[in-house]
């Protein structure tokens, strides 16, 4: 898509792409590059004439004239600039099947690219006001290990951890440096009990509830007027966590679960050059003889089953839920509110297209970065009270800003309600009003949550 | 971008050509309508839109320039802008710019013209009647908002991801100063006296007033709007009358424009016009001042003096920008 027609226009993306890696060269790249355009216009018509020798070695400075002005800049921005690292861990879940689709199998690097995208976003303002922020990985497929090793860091001074993990090694890491000035960002878990009775003062969570998502999808099939559902549960506990989600969206927007089906399915091999034939048969069979609804809600987290509904059901009616039409936090082809900008500057870092994870991950490292920008400082005591405070508020890219509650640490957030190709609209749907936003229509509101964590905090 | 130094020879001469002898006040004011690919032409004494220009694709910014004879559009999704004739309403060439530009603004002077480009961090100089590219200036992330002060001597760019206004010298092109706004920062607008930058913050719901010479934030302006919330109340154009006394700024999904004193920073008033208002344009009699209303695909006019909104006028899909020629 993109076109660059002139060699200037090279020279510039050589000169601006990396520096969000480093914020020293990107501030002496900005300032050397100024210094050849001030000497004058003649001049910087040379440079780009010589532009795409530059682009062709990316490591090269934009002009040999300008080297000197670079190293001054260097050494004397040297000691002021304030690093600011954050921790990213990542459980690597082993148990996980592959998804029944080619197209749904997780990058290496998933969480990992939005995680980098943030630290270039934030460095890019960074360079400004002389702050560099540095990203850590760890993982491992051991949960204990994983919890050891995120102590070990904020016990040498790290105090903001996204994690990407379960519900169980996420609270073990919680409890292991609850006496720290540390945060950690809840990027992936979508359990209610992590916002609720388990409650964490010291936990964030970017990643939206499984009531926000079942809220979300609720809201637009009230305003389908689709009220009569069937759902279809899947075996794993996750699925019956995601059902119980929806039973009580149901309740809350007035909507009928006309019957509860299981489906129990042994998955077997999930890649083989058959097999269609008998899912042909066997999802209709299945769903014969089912009350009059109007869609099918499938609770399928585990990916076991819930892509083979759509098409294949008894009586002509949509697939929602976690197949078909589904409630997520972000959406590789969304291009709302300036979302075409940020997804290309995530291909280009990451070459590849922006998930969900990759999008929590990016709020949470940004949320550490704006709390850096409005209060100047890395300090984990300062901006963790920053980011608890009215004050703070988030710009990502859904049209509106976004706050945490205060009452249990869950980003506020508009939802996607998407299909596998494209947006459908955004939740909440008009007419779902609130006294403070209508973003807490979505999910377990104040009034009726169980987390006591936070009072007196 | 609508205060333009052109007199009123070419004002008669365009009107005469274009419109009726009744008309010879009539100004044109030429819309860019984002998802239509078009520019919606509406005569300011009719208020009926009298032609339709078809552009590259996806029309934003809209400038006049060449003393009026041109009006220049972003095309964003083609990487370029396009001129076109302000009185036959013809293509006369492409501009270049850097990818997916937005927002343009000219140098006091008439030329060069500087424009930035949204997905590149990037601001991009262009000699207008060579149509080259002279230099590029890199900024913050996703550069958006333009201003020019009266003097000819700064540019303010605003980049939306990165909350700052950065000041640049509009000669030298040397980043003098970044300020820190509130969140997603969209229009920088120099009260004409030379002595306030104006920044719309459309995430943070606030406009922060900067002092031009010592370039510090001075003031912020604050919405309240009965019955909305707070989350929709969304700043995005902004512009200030002649002799600098009034600021009306557009509030996108409140659906408002809010005029503010800007002696005191306060709201004098709400006026409700279309849906998702975006961006101003005055006559340039001061008398109207149409928005670009995205969602409900219309222009609202505003009277200047009774500060009334007097009528709405379908345009193309998703108005984005607008500019009034004499």
């Amino acid at each position: 898509m993109m076109v660059f027609t002139g060699p200037g226009l090279r020279l510039a993306r050589s000169v601006f792409c990396r520096p969000h890696r480093s914020v020293r060269r990107g501030f002496a790249l900005l300032v050397a590059f100024v210094g050849v355009l001030a000497a004058s216009a003649a001049v910087s018509v040379a440079v780009h004439a010589q532009a795409p020798a530059p682009a062709e070695q990316p490591a090269a400075p934009p002009a040999p004239a300008a080297a000197p002005a670079a190293d001054a800049a260097n050494s004397a921005a040297e000691g002021d600039i304030l690093k600011i690292r954050i921790l990213m861990a990542r459980e690597i879940r082993e148990d996980r099947l592959p998804p029944l689709s080619l197209l749904d199998i997780p990058p290496p690097d998933d969480g990992v690219a939005g995680a980098k995208l943030a630290i270039a976003d934030n460095n890019t303002t960074g360079q400004f006001l002389k702050q560099e922020f540095i990203l850590d990985t760890v993982q491992s497929a051991t949960a204990q290990e994983l919890v050891a090793e995120v102590k070990k860091r904020v016990d040498e001074g790290i105090a903001y951890v996204v994690v990407d993990a379960s519900e169980a090694t996420l609270l073990a890491i919680s409890d292991a440096i609850k006496d720290k000035d540390a945060v950690l960002f809840n990027a992936s878990a979508p359990d209610e009990g992590l916002r609720e009775e388990q409650c964490r003062v010291n936990i964030k969570h970017t990643a939206p509830s499984r009531s926000m998502l079942a809220d979300a999808l609720g809201q637009y099939m009230a305003w389908k007027q689709w009220r009569k559902w069937l759902l279809v549960i899947g075996p794993a506990p996750e699925d019956k966590a995601y059902a119980e989600a929806i039973r009580r969206t149901a309740k809350r927007f007035g909507h009928k679960i006309v019957e509860e089906r299981v489906f129990n399915y042994d998955p077997g091999s999930r890649r083989s050059d058959g097999g269609f034939e008998q899912i042909q048969q066997q999802i209709p069979g299945f769903m014969q003889g089912a009350p009059e609804h109007d869609v099918v809600v499938v609770a399928d987290e585990g990916e076991l089953f819930g892509d083979y509904f759509p098409y294949r059901t008894w009586t002509a009616r949509p697939v929602i839920g976690t197949s078909g039409l589904f409630a997520t936090s972000w959406h590789p082809a969304v291009e709302l509110w300036g979302g075409t900008q940020f997804q290309n500057r995530f291909k280009r870092l990451a070459g590849r297209l922006m998930r969900p994870l990759d999008y929590n991950v990016w709020m949470a490292v940004r949320s550490v970065g704006e709390a850096a920008t409005r209060k100047k400082t890395g300090d984990g005591k300062t901006l963790i009270a920053y980011m608890r405070s009215p004050e703070f508020e988030l710009a990502a890219f859904k049209g509106q800003k976004l706050t945490y509650r205060s009452w249990n640490g869950q980003l506020r957030q508009p939802i996607l309600i998407a299909t596998a190709k494209i947006h459908v609209t955004v939740s909440p749907q008009q007419g779902f009003l609130h006294q403070l936003t209508e973003l807490d229509t979505l999910g377990v509101d104040q009034p009726e949550t169980k987390c006591t964590a936070f009072k007196n905090k | 971008m609508t205060r333009n130094r052109q007199g009123l020879v070419f004002a008669l001469a365009a009107s005469m050509l274009a419109f009726t002898a009744s008309n010879a006040l009539a100004y044109k004011v030429f819309v860019s309508n984002e998802k239509e690919n078009t520019i919606s032409v509406i005569d300011s004494e009719t208020l009926a839109v009298v032609h339709t220009i078809k552009t590259g694709n996806r029309p934003r910014g809209i400038i006049l320039a060449n003393e009026g004879k041109w009006v220049i559009v972003c095309a964003s999704d083609d990487h370029k802008m396009q001129v076109f004739d302000t009185s036959t309403f013809e293509y006369v060439k492409d501009l270049p710019s850097g990818p997916d530009p937005e927002l343009p603004i000219l140098h006091t002077s008439g030329n060069p013209l500087y424009v930035s480009n949204e997905d590149d961090n990037l601001v991009t100089i262009v000699d207008i009647f060579k149509g080259t590219i002279i230099t590029d200036v890199p900024v913050g992330v996703e550069p958006e908002g333009m201003g020019m002060s009266p003097d000819g001597k700064v540019l303010v760019n605003t980049s939306e991801t990165t909350n700052m206004a950065h000041f640049i010298d509009a000669h030298t092109y040397k980043n003098l100063d970044n300020v820190l706004v509130d969140n997603r920062p969209r229009v920088a607008e120099f009260t004409p006296d030379g002595k306030q930058v104006w920044v719309s913050a459309e995430i943070g719901g606030t406009v922060t007033v900067i002092d031009a010479a010592t370039r510090k934030v001075v003031g912020k302006v604050n919405f309240e709007i009965q019955g909305i919330t707070k989350d929709a109340i969304q700043p995005v154009g902004v512009r200030i009358t002649k002799d600098s006394k009034k600021a009306f700024v557009a509030l996108g999904p409140a659906n408002r424009i809010a005029v503010v004193d800007t002696a005191t920073l306060k709201v004098e008033k709400y006026l409700l016009v279309g849906q998702r208002v975006w961006n101003l344009g005055f006559t340039p009699d001061e008398k109207l001042l149409f928005t670009t209303n995205g969602t409900s695909n219309d222009v609202s006019v505003i009277d200047v003096a009774s500060l009334k909104v007097t009528k709405s006028i379908k345009v193309g899909r998703y108005p984005w920008g607008v500019v009034v020629a004499p």
